[in-house]
């Protein structure tokens, strides 16, 4: 019997689980959650807010997921220090929680830089948790004007839930485009738009100078009046407990393709963790819900005593708004093919014999198809890449790999 | 486990199993009423050019990524089978942007569809097979992958 602890109870959390009982299916399992809630599907907390979820179809698992796999769970209880020495976990309770192998998912944290005037502001929001969602569906009212810093995926994803919901919507980022992270500016420009016809109002390329408590007042000089403040400028990954402990960080806690850290015994996934991006070679962190995951599955198993290998994660996105759907995945280097219509645009990037990446908007159909050439790193010249390019689909192969494909079992 | 599978050699490209597919996830009785003069949300499809084509659908892939991707926790293998709970799916569509095979898409509401075999409709088994008319499609074990 081993002792597991997993710090953290997100996604990489029940990946990290259902990991380990794919190995071991007796020895107890620890989970310590500083929020007081079951794991939930974070990416949902703006489709609650629009109403198309609710807090019961947001559960990740069944009700009775811990139970079944034997995992105890001490929720807002907050890991404070790691004893690498002695392999426990000084909690916030003033317990030493023992373990013989540990997964740090504990996710990342919302960015606040310094902005002047900010503690003014009385009605100041996060939006990464569902305690956040929850506590700005308190502050807001038909009549509030909301002002949210960030124009990235969480920023919008918030627009978009509160969509219907205030009378003013205003999205500020200092980047020139919004989605900074995964669009260029044409691809930005058009989702700009089609929020911007909801009634969404953007300053980009500009950011607050100071605040008082309803007002921003931008770089530009145009002022901006608010009830409620959103601030989505960024995430940090949660590393302080691993880099205390002298463990090899970066900008995530560094792991390798079995999500093992620097330090024997300890595992790292998901938000707080940075692992290889295969598309470009170079490790990063990538904050997604699959890589979480899959992260998380691996770093359960191997902690069990398994050899998991977690080799293909990429970035990619899926994003949607008002129907307008954008899909990203892997890095935008090398040679570019590109298609354009008025209401959809394909950007194919491909560099020695691969795929290295692509940006979908308005064609999304079957672009797994597209996914999996990056991350199988399959050769283009091993398939029918000009007919791959007018659209995915699966008649590209040879009909010998499509045969291996569809014949058999996967 | 039984998986639908199909001979290239003899689809015929006539997309019957589409209307069947649709027809038998419509919950309607009678076929005209289902489909005619209507779009239709089949969860398989033909795919293919003057020479080949042949039906695609769920491959209940052992080791699922839509299922590892899903952000609703939607998507789920109840035993061998992949499942949806479009009641949870709120049509991101990442398992659009995962599947290898371009086996799932949005249904007439928007939310995700995919193919499960028919189990739990009305038909029973899956219905592009029993109405495909020169059986391309066949549903049977052929084993699991090395």
């Amino acid at each position: 019997m081993k002792n597991y602890v997993i710090i953290g109870n997100g996604i990489a959390a029940a990946g990290c689980i259902e990991g380990i009982r794919s190995v071991d299916k007796e020895s107890p399992i620890t989970v310590v959650s500083e929020e007081k809630h079951e794991v939930y599907c974070r990416p949902l907390i703006s489709y609650y807010l629009e109403g198309k979820t609710d807090l019961d179809r947001m559960r990740y698992r069944g009700a009775d997921f811990y139970e079944k796999n034997g995992c105890s769970v001490l929720y807002g209880v907050k890991a404070e220090h790691i004893l690498a020495d002695t392999k426990e976990v000084a909690l916030s309770d003033g317990r030493k929680l023992p373990y013989d192998a540990l997964t740090l998912a504990a996710g990342s944290s919302p960015f606040v830089p310094p902005f002047a005037g900010l503690e003014l502001v009385k009605s100041r929001h996060s939006f990464m948790t569902l305690d956040d969602a929850l506590g700005l569906e308190q502050a807001i009212t038909p009549d509030s004007r909301v002002l949210i810093v960030g124009a990235g995926l969480i920023g919008l994803k918030c627009a978009e839930g509160l969509h219907g919901r205030v009378a003013e919507i205003t999205v500020c980022d200092l980047a020139d485009r919004v989605l900074s992270s995964i669009l260029d500016e044409e691809c930005a420009y058009r989702m700009q738009k089609c929020l911007e016809e909801q009634g969404i109002r953007f300053f980009l390329g500009d950011s607050a100078s100071r605040f008082d408590e309803h007002h921003a007042f931008m770089r530009s000089g145009a002022i901006v009046g608010f009830d409620v403040l959103v601030l989505a400028v960024g995430v940090r990954a949660n590393t302080g407990l691993f880099r205390e402990i002298g463990g090899n960080v970066n900008r995530g806690i560094l792991v390798d393709e079995r999500m093992q850290t620097s330090v024997p015994g300890i595992f790292a996934a998901g938000d707080c963790a940075e692992g290889l991006d295969i598309s470009c070679g170079t490790k990063r962190v990538l904050a997604i819900l699959p890589n979480a995951y899959m992260q998380g599955h691996a770093a359960g198993a191997n902690m069990a005593g398994g050899n998991e290998i977690f080799d293909k994660g990429i970035p990619m996105n899926s994003i949607g708004f008002f129907g307008l759907h954008a899909m990203t995945a892997g890095s935008y280097d090398g040679e570019v093919y590109e298609e354009k219509t008025e209401k959809s645009l394909k950007r194919l990037f491909t560099k020695d014999d691969r795929l290295l990446g692509f940006i979908l908007i308005g064609c999304e159909e079957r672009a797994g198809i597209y996914t999996s050439l990056i991350r199988e790193k399959t050769p283009l010249s091993s398939l029918n890449f000009d007919l791959l390019k007018k659209g995915a689909t699966t008649l590209a192969f040879s009909p010998e790999t499509r045969r291996k494909k569809f014949g058999g079992a996967v | 486990m039984k998986r639908v599978y199909v001979n290239e050699k003899w689809c015929l490209a006539c997309h019957l199993c589409e209307f069947n597919c649709a027809f038998a996830n419509s919950g309607l009785s009678d076929m005209v009423l289902a489909l005619k003069g209507k779009p239709i949300y089949p969860r398989i499809h033909v795919e293919g050019d003057e020479k080949i084509s042949y039906a695609v659908s769920c491959r209940h892939c052992e080791d699922p990524i839509c299922v590892k991707s899903c952000i609703a926790g939607a998507l789920s293998k109840d035993g061998e089978v992949i499942k949806i709970d479009k009641n949870k799916c709120v049509g991101c569509r990442t398992c659009i942007l995962v599947c290898p095979f371009g086996a799932l898409a949005p249904s007439a509401s928007g939310v995700m569809q995919k193919c499960e075999l028919c189990l739990e409709n009305s038909c029973g088994e899956p219905a592009c097979v029993k109405g495909c008319p020169n059986r391309a499609i066949v549903y049977e074990e052929r084993g699991e992958a090395e």
